[in-house]
């Protein structure tokens, strides 16, 4: 009987650009390339209603995309209320809510 | 009147001090260690923002200065002293000069990318410098790995001797972020097929038309870029190399695979401004480069009456500026030899 001293072997929890799958990046950069004009500046999550009262980054959310980090990503988009306040103050003109809506049909498609 | 100016240093900064100053009807002796006039710029294929052939800069400014300065090429100079009579310039070859007024534009030079070594320059055979890149494009060969492929994804890694006190450099290098930008258009315009990813720290596009050339990378060319520092460059059996770094958007570690690496490398002061400094007892500041008087009234001016300082010998700089920057000097060193007070 070998005895279970609670050690387990951790997955590892950095991005792995290489393994990721990139078919909802490439599916965006393709229907809305706008994203790619992202700087990061956050204006987007600081104004977006959703995110005022539930866990809902959506500048976070369009990077992990663009990593191909997307299994968190497909519950979290639902969040969103499609109010359109992200896209007003975008200073890059980012086409935020075709963002979100072409990130859904992408997961649709991609399942 | 003695109208001797003599001026050290015949980069972008020197040659332009240099033109000026024989076109103010100065006597101008140009001395340059290397055997061509030019300097770093003259390495340079094309430049930012508006990628103008670096060589269209550098043949104005020699044109502007060629016929009427006296250029000594493979001339290093050995001591400067300053006597009653002005100064005397010492070279290693030939007879001492005399001047009333010398301008100090020793400029810079590149940041030695083996001092950081995780990223592995000279190590690695798909590690390479911006200069060395820039090097690619001017002589017009294609851009490949080591063994000769076709890179599917390079990295540029900014801040490459800037903004590390690793490596004792706090400052920022200033032109390294859009030279950066630029060649990551060149890289995707001469291979389209190529992925780019650029990992940064802050990207400063401070001058005009600086952002535009930004924005033109993300929305025109597609160039990936990648908030976050690298930490180490790993190589695999197959010479490409593993690039780890934090994605500090994301808030997570992020490795990645890129056959080619680029390194911005920044500015570093030379030996030679060290030697000039303790020998004439100018002040540097704590980044090693000489400091002007004053740095908002007097900023081309020493401590030592007739000596003046023009362009990269005061720290980073681009080439807009630094001709600027070295025609302001030569309006300063004709003043000073009539005998004429700068109010402003």
């Amino acid at each position: 009987m070998v005895k279970n001293f609670g050690y387990k072997i951790l997955s590892d929890a950095s991005i792995d650009f290489d393994r990721n799958d990139k078919r909802i990046a490439d599916y965006l950069k393709a229907h809305e390339p706008s994203m790619n004009l992202c700087i990061g500046c956050g204006s987007c999550t600081a104004t977006c209603s959703a995110g005022h009262f539930v866990d809902f980054n959506i500048r976070r959310i369009h990077t992990f995309i663009r990593r191909g980090e997307t299994n968190q990503v497909k519950r979290d988009i639902l969040k969103c209320m499609f109010c359109g306040k992200c896209q007003l103050v975008c200073p890059r003109g980012v086409n935020l809510r075709n963002v979100i809506l072409t990130i859904n049909r992408a997961i649709e498609q991609t399942g | 009147m003695n109208k001797k100016v003599i001026v050290v240093g015949g980069g972008v900064s020197g040659m332009t001090a240099a033109g000026a100053l024989s076109e103010l009807g100065m006597e101008v002796v140009l001395l340059e260690k290397d055997d061509h006039t030019g300097g770093h710029a003259g390495n340079w294929d094309r430049l930012f923002p508006s990628r103008r052939p670096g060589k269209e800069v550098i043949d104005f400014i020699e044109k502007s200065m060629s016929s009427t300065v006296e250029i000594r090429c493979g001339s290093r100079v050995t001591s400067i002293d300053r006597n009653t009579e002005g100064f005397t310039v010492n070279l290693h070859n030939g007879d001492p000069l005399t001047a009333e007024s010398v301008v100090i534009a020793t400029g810079y030079e590149l940041f030695d990318a083996r001092k950081k070594e995780e990223y592995g320059y000279g190590i690695y055979d798909n590690v390479i410098t911006s200069a060395e890149l820039e090097a690619i494009f001017k002589e017009g060969r294609q851009l490949v790995t080591h063994n000769g492929k076709t890179p599917q994804r390079v990295g540029l890694i900014h801040c490459v001797g800037s903004r590390d006190e690793k490596v004792g450099n706090l400052y920022c290098s200033k032109v390294c972020c859009v030279t950066g930008v630029k060649q990551a258009i060149e890289i995707r315009e001469m291979l389209p097929g190529c992925e780019v990813f650029s990992f940064y720290m802050d990207l400063r596009m401070y001058d005009r038309n600086f952002e535009e050339l930004y924005y033109e990378a993300q929305q025109k060319w597609g160039v990936n870029f990648i908030r976050g520092r690298l930490s180490e460059c790993a190589e695999n059996p197959d010479h490409s190399l593993i690039l780890k770094t934090e994605d500090t958007l994301t808030g997570r570690p992020l490795k990645m695979t890129v056959d080619l690496v680029v390194l911005l490398v920044g500015f570093v002061p030379r030996p030679e401004t060290r030697i000039i400094s303790d020998m004439l007892k100018l002040q540097t500041g704590s980044d090693g480069f000489l400091s002007p008087v004053d740095e908002h009234f007097k900023d081309n001016s020493t401590s030592v009456p007739g000596l003046f300082l023009a362009g990269a010998v005061k720290g980073p700089a681009c080439i807009v500026n630094s001709i600027a920057d070295a025609r302001a000097t030569a309006v300063q060193v004709k003043a000073y030899i009539n005998g004429e007070m700068v109010k402003w």
